[in-house]
């Protein structure tokens, strides 16, 4: 069978380049690395103070996670010149961020679970005012019933809210991405709020080992922020205003061209800090995919499991790919049809319940790519792991192995499938 | 504003036109954004012979509808009229005038 060979030069695909610490380029990093162990909250809380963030507002209590608490230690031992504000809820936690954004300040802020929810209104605030807020999600399951552990309908909940939406599979990434997410937010082209999501407890809580970049190689790849509007006595101007439904829509469409540009900026942004660090980033990051006939596209720490697994199968000669979603939104449509597009089979994991909807919501956006360039990709939505519930090994093996079946046969049995579910 | 004037005529900026999220560069820009028309019913009529220009009126008026004008009248230096573009007929002008000066009228069908 004769089948088109992905270009490498695709912008923002990223082959997989290795196994963990294991990470070389040509020529080697050019910047200070220290090895370290952190989990992914601390990791996040260390790229936050390496980022001289101006302001950090959070609310400091459940769901709230140890970055912030990790962060108000740093204020508190005078490590960092941050004013740090624990106020009395995430709604107001989000209101001062963007208060704090508007006055030109870097801001930070984090939250999780029913405390994103509760901050959902102000999201949009956000977005709309094109603050370039940076918060980090630790995605978590929402109420009822009680739960707080890891998955990821906090997030796809606010799914809508307009901001940059970028997902990790490590603390690594946490800890690179937070980074990146300044540089990309504060853009003169893209000046919207964005969040970097981390697997609550399989990323938040777990000590891994990780690579920190020293202080002065941050200071050179992320400048201090220059706002293009603020509040200033000198030069006053009015900021959030009302607009009817004259002007109103207008306004929407500024900000959907605003996301959009940001693609260019996440790949830019990508390229630079691997060049600094030997860690390339972009919009995800294909494993196997030039000649794979069934593949798995998930989101998050997954997405380390699908891999090792689809390893195991290849050195059984099956072909297997997996792609790591690490920007859900702006959605990388091209780039991700023009990886997708000769596979037979590609399985969508879904670790949310869209209720009533066809899919879940990463399957629904991948449908309906492929539906819109009449493409023959058999699409499997297998919503998997509420709750903070363990996705093994084998369930994932289980999954490519019936895809791959399907491949065979053409035959589907199930278009979506609650992955160890107790019937 | 015209609300009579076809939507097409009244939106002129395109989205790639119009301010960086909205900001508003020019301060009390919304005295530009006529209200008067969310007007029902009635409107404020004010009778410049009972009035004793004690602007009563003036300082109660919630929208600053009522404006002080040099305009003489009589032994009066200064005259109030209603600014129409933003009036929106709560009447406390009415309510509080001591000599009972304003009266609240039914609105005409042609708008200001």
């Amino acid at each position: 069978m004769s089948r088109k060979k992905v270009e490498s030069s695709i912008e923002g695909i990223i082959p997989y380049s290795g196994e963990g610490s294991t990470i070389t380029i040509e020529g080697g990093a050019v910047c200070t690395q220290l090895g370290c162990a952190y989990n992914g909250d601390e990791a996040v809380a260390y790229a936050a103070k390496q980022s001289n963030v101006d302001v950090v507002a959070a609310y400091p209590i459940t769901p709230q996670t140890i970055i912030v608490e990790r962060f108000s230690e740093y204020v508190a031992n005078g490590e960092v010149s941050t004013k740090y504000l624990p106020v009395e809820s995430e709604h107001s936690a989000m209101s001062a961020c963007v208060g704090a954004s508007i006055g030109g300040a870097r801001v930070f802020t984090s939250s999780a679970s029913q405390g994103l929810a509760l901050m959902h209104e102000v999201l949009y605030l956000a977005s709309g005012l094109r603050c370039p807020i940076v918060m980090a999600v630790v995605n978590r399951a929402l109420s009822a019933p009680i739960n707080i552990h890891g998955d990821h309908s906090d997030m796809m909940g606010s799914r809508d809210c307009g901001w940059i939406q970028l997902y990790t599979e490590n603390a690594q990434e946490a800890y690179d991405l937070t980074i990146q997410s300044f540089k990309i937010a504060e853009d003169k082209n893209v000046q919207l709020p964005i969040t970097v999501n981390l697997d609550g407890f399989f990323i938040s809580h777990s000590t891994e080992s990780m690579k920190s970049i020293a202080d002065e190689d941050i200071n050179k790849f992320l400048p201090p922020r220059t706002p293009i509007y603020k509040l200033d006595h000198d030069s006053p101007i009015s900021i959030g205003g009302m607009a009817l439904p004259e002007y109103y829509y207008e306004f929407k469409r500024q900000q959907e061209e605003a996301i959009n540009s940001a693609k260019p900026v996440v790949k830019n942004v990508g390229n630079e800090f691997g060049e600094m660090t030997g860690r390339k980033y972009g919009f995800f990051e294909a494993y196997e995919m030039n000649d794979a006939d069934v593949a798995i596209i998930s989101l998050g720490s997954t997405s380390g499991s699908v891999r090792s697994v689809a390893k195991k199968l290849r050195a059984n000669g099956e072909k297997v790919g997996a792609i790591k979603l690490w920007m859900y939104r702006p959605f990388p449509t091209e780039e991700l049809f023009s990886i997708i597009k000769d596979l037979k089979v590609l399985v969508v994991m879904d670790r949310a319940i869209s209720f009533g909807a066809p899919y879940g919501a990463l399957c629904s956006d991948i449908s309906s790519i492929l539906q819109n360039r009449d493409s023959e990709v058999k699409v499997l939505n297998m919503i998997y792991g509420l709750g903070g519930r363990d996705i093994p090994t084998t369930t994932i093996q289980q999954v490519f192995e019936e895809s791959l079946h399907t491949a065979k046969t053409g035959e589907v049995k199930q278009r979506i499938k609650f992955l160890d579910m107790r019937e | 504003m015209n609300q009579k004037e076809p939507l097409s005529k009244r939106m002129k900026l395109s989205w790639r036109e119009m301010p960086f999220a909205g900001i508003m560069f020019e301060p009390g820009s919304s005295v530009e954004y006529k209200t008067g028309d969310w007007r029902i019913e009635r409107k404020p009529q004010i009778d410049g012979e009972k009035c004793i220009r004690c602007f009563i009126c003036w300082i109660f008026c919630p929208d600053v509808s009522i404006k002080r004008v040099p305009k003489p009248y009589k032994k009066h230096i200064e005259s109030v009229e209603v600014d129409y573009y933003h009036c929106k007929g709560c009447g406390i002008c009415a309510a509080e005038c001591p000599v009972n000066a304003i009266e609240m009228i039914e609105e005409s069908t042609d708008v200001p």
